[in-house]
């Protein structure tokens, strides 16, 4: 472990965030607001610590993959704690742990909500919150890489860690051009959702927010009503766009450059576009009496489909009141995710298909003991190693979820069923859950082990579980 | 640029090291995915895995915007046909590694047939880098300049030189003779010397000369400047092939040691006038017998690097004046080898990125003054580079003090009219000069780079 290349890292992540906080700062000085300045504060206190872990260059400004990794898990969770800082300092949240995690659930996308009353937040404190979701969608690292200029070929590490799915590619040769193209067609798909959400009568703040929150996959609402709230026009908007931040960006990448044949035949957007329509069309029939039209019934599933599926987890009726059968799809909708390389998390579309094509090569081979084939993935064969990291991902997946469900068990405010559903929700940063923790419900009522264990959740989850296990190999640590 | 280089063997490798370091856009397509996720683990370029024959393949690396596509897989005719493909989908340059002497004999027809900027053969650059040596054992390395008018030369200071312990401006007086020390390197520093420089017994120094006055400089420093006219080459792959081919007719006498039975009746075929000698080198009585304690140049030219670096220190230890000469292909880690003080060391793949690297710059600079030649000197830590000044250069006609000069820039030589000129602090570059400038910057591409 080289020590000294991470910590001039993680000053540089620090100064990229003291520009992020400028944002509430400037929202809360608009609507004359004193908890602004606790922003301000932490802006400038982010600047020069980063400024004094900077002060020192390393060396050799070479790092290996263990570096790597390590500086992305410890970012994160820095600039969690930061961005902490400020809900304690002003007041709007004042317990430390209540804030982290808000913070954590805001950077990982989730958007599980300790807070029982939303709106008694300042404005400042709700774009902040809204806001992180956003920089944590595309990822922070990402968005250092396309800014600031570094060199060698091991930041590919760092973007690796940081990018949801099974396999990492470059849109282009160079590093710094692909996290920069990622991040413009990110930039403009939201200003797009901004603008049409504006047009569609909604205010300019809570189309900001709600926006930030699509784009990232996030879900925090400013109203305790989620997306209930809005007309059907800005609900339909919302839909479409978290079904467009659900698509692997590989597609809008072929798509900016006219390559329409390829963007379609992506086989892990045509499985997801395929889920999201199975799923519509049987939760659809399912809650047809709840609503008083066939549209309406359609209107309120796709929403609750997308926002699941892409593990937004904005909701604009309380999905917790539907039956069983549809409460189950939903479940089963948050453990397969978006596509890899969305900005969205869960399991991953991608590794879902593949994992039902092994499934199926097995079962060949019972049949047929002499059997040889080989797995196909968007026309190409899966190299065996891609399976098997895969698998391995499925058990180290259900091994964290075993562990962290009975730590929840033992809190006295969780029964089974919310405490499965609270670790999934978390876990694969959706944000509400059924029961205790439903749309409706917050996570304010867990206990500070049961909260601890979910900001783990959390954060391994956006992070695609190894960054964050690795951190508790005390191997890692050792000098070299 | 955008570049693509099809093959990342040892040459493709090297060769995306360099033109990455020189910040070029890059894709690197092999057929092995272990290879292209080594790559871009190490580098930042993009891979694709593939056959880089394939338009398919060729087309998900971008050959539509590329300039340049670089074939360096190992088979010959899978280049050519990569360049083929390439300049039909992209209209682009293209460069071929072509390296089996049955092609190289038609190298120019098969350019100009396929249409291709540029053919590199390593295993030729390396014979004809060592023929060089050969002609002038006292220097480590030789790179020549406008058309080899101009060398630079490398070498090594001995213990009980005239020149050691002197300053560098001291020197034209003890010698009486003018020189031009471009860079000198003590253990791991790399130094563009001044005037105030201090020399010692033992730095490795690289001059700047004319070919038939380094002969006399040599003489007057101390070091042995006796010719060549014998070499016993170990290993007659196809390195060696090419070097006795060079080397015929030139009054040195070749004697070559293969294992095989078959290549050797080969090459005795090929090679009229050369000795060929079955056996393994690695039997020292055979080495002795065939005179290694009396030839005057050994060449390890085996395809295994140990073994040659092993029997270099051997040839060392029996023969003190020979001129020895070590090719390895994969090893490259020049600071522990000049430990065993073994004389000169050729990197075929090294000789060949050298070559691509030059070609690079010279294509993105197509106006204004280009890059004529390159060489990495001393363990690539300085560059020596050619210009030829154009017009409306910013630094003709300004006397050399005048200018503003960047830190760590020499300009070594300016070639004019056929006559080689050492310049001073009066001496103005006029238009149509060549110019050669030592440097541990990277990257120059003009000769305005040198202004500060």
């Amino acid at each position: 472990m080289h020590y000294s290349i991470v910590r001039y890292i993680l000053g540089q992540v620090l100064q990229v965030e003291s520009a992020l906080l400028i944002l509430p700062f400037v929202t809360g000085l608009i609507y004359r607001e004193q908890e602004a300045f606790s922003f301000l504060v932490m802006a400038l206190a982010c600047l020069g610590l980063g400024a004094l872990m900077k002060l020192k260059k390393p060396e050799q400004m070479v790092f290996y993959a263990r570096e790597a990794i390590t500086c992305v898990a410890l970012s994160w969770i820095m600039i969690s704690i930061f961005g902490a800082l400020p809900f304690v300092i002003n007041g709007d949240i004042p317990s430390f742990t209540d804030a982290l995690f808000e913070t954590i659930s805001g950077f990982t996308t989730t958007g599980a909500s300790i807070l029982p009353v939303v709106e008694d937040l300042s404005h400042a404190s709700l774009i902040w919150r809204s806001f992180t979701h956003w920089v944590g969608g595309m990822g922070v690292i990402v968005f250092m890489l396309a800014i600031v200029p570094m060199t060698g070929g091991y930041n590919a590490q760092l973007m690796k860690a940081e990018s949801p799915g099974p396999t990492f590619g470059k849109l282009v040769p160079k590093l710094k051009d692909s996290a920069m193209i990622l991040y413009l067609i990110y930039i403009v798909m939201t200003l797009i959702q901004i603008v049409l959400l504006c047009l569609a009568g909604m205010p300019l703040f809570d189309s900001l927010c709600m926006s930030f929150g699509s784009a990232g996959t996030g879900g925090f609402g400013i109203t305790g009503a989620s997306a209930g709230g809005y007309t059907m026009l800005q609900q339909g908007i919302i839909t479409v766009f978290i079904i467009m931040f659900g698509v692997n960006f590989n597609a809008y990448y072929l798509i900016v450059g006219r390559n329409f044949k390829d963007a379609f035949r992506m086989e892990e957007v045509r499985w997801y576009l395929l889920i999201i329509a199975s799923a519509v069309v049987l939760i659809t029939s399912n809650v047809r009496s709840f609503f008083d039209s066939w549209f309406e019934a359609f209107h309120h599933t796709i929403f609750q489909v997308a926002s699941i599926i892409t593990t937004t987890g904005y909701s604009t009726v309380d999905f917790n009141q539907w039956p069983d059968f549809s409460r189950c799809i939903l479940v089963t909708l948050m453990f397969i995710g978006a596509c890899a390389g969305s900005t969205g998390g869960g399991i991953k579309v991608s590794r879902i298909v593949i994992l039902l094509k092994s499934f199926r090569q097995q079962v060949m081979e019972y049949i047929h003991p002499r059997s040889v084939t080989t797995i196909e993935f968007d026309g190409r064969p899966v190299e065996k190693n891609v399976v098997r990291s895969i698998s391995a991902y499925l058990a180290t997946f259900v091994m964290i979820f075993a562990i962290s469900m009975l730590i929840l068990s033992m809190d006295h405010n969780s029964d089974l069923l919310s405490g499965f559903t609270a670790v999934a929700a978390t876990f694969n940063n959706i944000g509400p859950g059924l029961d205790k923790v439903g749309p409706m419900a917050n996570y304010g009522g867990l206990s500070v082990l049961s909260k601890y264990t979910l900001m783990f959740d959390m954060l391994a989850g956006r992070l695609e579980l190894y960054p964050m296990i690795i951190l508790l190999f005390p191997r890692v640590w050792k000098r070299n | 640029m955008r570049i693509i280089i099809v093959g990342c063997g040892k040459v493709g490798r090297t060769i995306a090291q360099r033109l990455c370091k020189e910040g070029h856009d890059i894709a690197v397509i092999d057929k092995s995915s272990k290879v292209i996720e080594n790559i871009t683990g190490e580098l930042d370029v993009m891979g694709v895995i593939g056959n880089g024959a394939s338009y398919s393949v060729q087309s998900d690396a971008g050959i539509e915007d590329t300039d340049l596509l670089i074939a360096a897989t190992d088979s010959d005719e899978l280049n050519l046909l990569c360049c083929l493909f390439a300049r039909k989908a992209g209209k682009c340059n293209t460069i071929a590694r072509v390296r089996s002497p049955l092609y190289n004999e038609e190298i120019g027809y098969i350019k100009e047939e396929l249409g291709l900027s540029m053919i590199v053969n390593p295993e030729y650059a390396a014979a004809t880098e060592i023929s060089r040596l050969l002609r002038f054992p006292s220097a480590i390395k030789i790179d020549t300049f406008a058309r080899g008018k101009v060398e630079l030369l490398q070498f090594v200071i001995p213990k009980d030189s005239p020149i050691a312990d002197s300053r560098i401006m001291d020197i034209p007086a003890k010698i009486r003779g003018e020189v031009l020390i471009c860079a000198v390197q003590r253990g791991q520093n790399v130094e563009i010397p001044n005037g105030q420089f201090v020399l010692k017994g033992g730095d490795t120094v690289s001059i700047v000369s004319e070919p038939l006055k380094a002969r006399p400089f040599f003489n007057k420093v101390g070091i042995d400047i006796r010719k060549v006219r014998n070499t016993l080459i170990v290993g007659g792959g196809t390195v060696a092939y090419y070097l006795a081919k060079i080397l015929e007719g030139s009054g040195i006498q070749v004697r070559i040691l293969e294992k095989s039975m078959e290549r050797c009746e080969e090459l005795s075929a090929l090679l009229p006038e050369a000795i060929i000698l079955n056996g393994d080198a690695l039997d020292h009585n055979l080495l002795k017998e065939e005179g290694l304690e009396t030839c005057d140049s050994f060449v390890t030219l085996t395809g295994i690097d140990e073994e040659n670096i092993f029997l270099s220190l051997f040839a060392q230890q029996n023969n003190q004046r020979a001129k020895i000469i070590t090719k390895t292909d994969r090893i490259a880690i020049d600071e522990l080898i000049e430990k065993f003080n073994l004389g000169s060391m050729i990197h075929p793949k090294n000789i060949t990125a050298e070559n691509v690297v030059r070609y690079v710059r010279a294509m993105q600079n197509s106006i204004g003054s280009n890059v004529e030649t390159l060489y990495n000197i001393v363990e690539n830590k300085a560059e020596a580079l050619e210009f030829i000044i154009n017009e409306d250069s910013p630094v003709a006609g300004i006397p050399l003090s005048q200018l503003k000069i960047r830190d760590n820039v020499l300009i070594a030589s300016i070639y004019r009219r056929g006559h080689v000129i050492m310049p001073n602090g009066q001496t103005t570059i006029a238009v149509g000069d060549s110019v050669v400038v030592v440097t541990t910057h990277r990257g120059f591409r003009d000769i305005r780079d040198i202004l500060a």
